[in-house]
């Protein structure tokens, strides 16, 4: 069973979100990395960088396949986890520690009503299971 | 509706993720692809080939029909011998790549590609009119399973009292197998030493299980397609459909080593290939590693000088070299080894060398 922590929220992409103030931490949840398998490469953006809610900001390479990470809020990315340049295992060994992407500084508060808790989150991938 | 091999229920019994691969429901994979693959270069893997079709030309002309549509010299096959090769069409393309396996001078079996089995039972059957041959698609009479790694023969030969170590590299013999009559050989797809084994569909989920339940302690896997193509990638040996298709000669190929343009027999498509060989290539299929921490998969678009050549024909992180490697067809002028060019990965330009082939090449004991 993925772990889901109570903490965080979450998106239909399978990011979780840890929200501070103006601030928003991203990264790909538990079940994410498991389902993606051994992680080889990720493609972050640049410090600076501007992007819509929902568009996607980088890509997680495992050995079999590329998927694009979307941005759960709007807004300015103001930090980025470069370690991952070196150890992309971080993800899988630590989705929601080192495993972390970016920080983004949050343009619309209002956006983070829209994301899902854990719970939620829970019964989203159960279903998805499912189908 | 999907195909099912004889081990499909085994596989999903155990837990593997199905997939649908060239109109069969196949495991893609068990423990992962990364576990999987550095299983087989350090230990051994065991993968489910029952996919791979068989056909069998069986008759007074078995072998000149072979000779006909195919590119190697089957006249230099004993008996038990088996030999990589390829079917040609009229333009010296390539039909599909195939390993011919001669059982005795009136009967071949010819182990071929899953996409292309019925295509090319009918090619072979529309060839074999003015033959003394029968040609009989036996695919659904064999499971095909391929045990692969530097621990293969230990572990096979827990099962059997044959001495393996008489097989030679691309020879076959009968086998009993746990009590099971298999034919094995001393082939595969992954560059390591290994075995395939031919065995009854109904009794491949013993020879199946019990292999598993053997080499458990010497580090044996389970694996699926996706390691059987990063492990057979950094062997460089070609996939049909990505590295070579009806479009491409076996030269541009880089398999100029399986065309016998010398052999007694003629072959389809002969004439085009000695004109391609007297004339010289245009293109030419190399492999590459890219300079960059970036994956270059396969269909991405390959650039030289601001030109679009063509694009990625396998390309993958390899995760036994711990790079990222391909193969794609280069103008001849850009093929050389040490040749940069640049890969469209996502809109960036990534660059990339052309390197020499194998990528992974196993050390060999010699006896």
């Amino acid at each position: 069973m993925a772990n889901i922590p109570e903490d965080l929220n979450y998106t239909k992409d399978h990011e979780w979100v840890r929200v501070e103030e103006k601030r928003a931490t991203v990264g790909i949840t538990d079940h994410a990395q498991n389902q993606l398998g051994d992680v080889v490469y990720v493609e972050l953006p640049k410090v600076g960088d501007t992007f819509e809610v929902a568009e996607p900001f980088g890509s997680v390479e495992s050995v079999k396949a590329v998927s694009e990470i979307y941005m759960p809020l709007g807004g300015t990315v103001a930090e980025v986890n470069d370690s991952l340049n070196d150890s992309p295992e971080q993800v899988n060994d630590d989705p929601y520690g080192d495993g972390w992407m970016i920080v983004i500084e949050i343009e619309n508060l209002s956006q983070v009503d829209s994301l899902l808790n854990a719970a939620e989150y829970e019964d989203y991938i159960k279903e998805e299971g499912a189908e | 509706m999907l195909k099912r091999t004889p081990l499909t229920e085994a596989h999903i019994s155990i837990g593997a993720r199905m997939v649908a691969f060239a109109g069969w429901e196949m495991p893609v994979q068990y423990s992962g692809p990364m576990q999987e693959h550095l299983a087989v270069r350090e230990a051994a893997g065991l993968f489910d080939v029952s996919h791979m079709g068989e056909i069998e030309v069986i008759g007074e002309d078995a072998l000149e029909l072979v000779q006909r549509l195919t590119t190697n010299d089957a006249a230099k096959l004993e008996d038990d011998q088996v030999q990589y090769s390829i079917f040609t069409n009229e333009a010296g393309g390539v039909m599909d790549d195939l390993l011919v396996y001669r059982i005795n001078s009136e009967y071949f079996m010819l182990v071929v590609n899953a996409g292309t089995t019925d295509k090319d039972y009918h090619w072979i059957k529309q060839h074999a009119d003015s033959y003394k041959v029968e040609v009989h698609n036996t695919s659904q009479g064999y499971a095909l399973m391929a045990l692969q790694g530097p621990r293969a023969e230990l572990i096979l030969q827990a099962l059997t009292d044959h001495m393996l170590d008489h097989i030679p590299y691309y020879w076959s013999q009968r086998v009993s197998v746990d009590g099971v009559a298999c034919r094995v050989s001393r082939t595969g797809y992954t560059g390591e030493d290994g075995f395939e084994i031919f065995a009854a569909p109904d009794q491949a989920r013993h020879v199946w299980n019990r292999l598993l339940v053997t080499g458990h302690s010497h580090g044996l896997v389970p694996c699926g397609l996706a390691a059987r193509n990063t492990l057979r990638l950094e062997a460089a040996f070609r996939l049909y459909g990505n590295d070579m298709d009806d479009t491409t000669t076996p030269l541009e190929a880089g398999l100029g080593w399986v065309v016998k343009l010398l052999k007694a027999n003629d072959f389809t498509g002969r004439e085009i290939l000695e004109r391609q060989k007297r004339e010289g290539l245009a293109r030419k299929l190399v492999g590459f590693e890219v300079l960059d921490r970036a994956p270059a998969r396969d269909g991405y678009t390959v650039v030289i000088a601001g030109q679009e050549v063509g694009r990625v024909a396998s390309g993958s992180p390899a995760p036994f070299l711990k790079k990222n490697i391909g193969l794609v067809y280069l103008p001849i002028e850009h093929s050389a080894p040490g040749t940069e060019f640049s890969v469209l990965v996502r809109g960036r330009d990534v660059r990339a060398r052309v390197v020499e082939t194998p990528f992974y090449k196993r050390e060999r004991k010699f006896d």
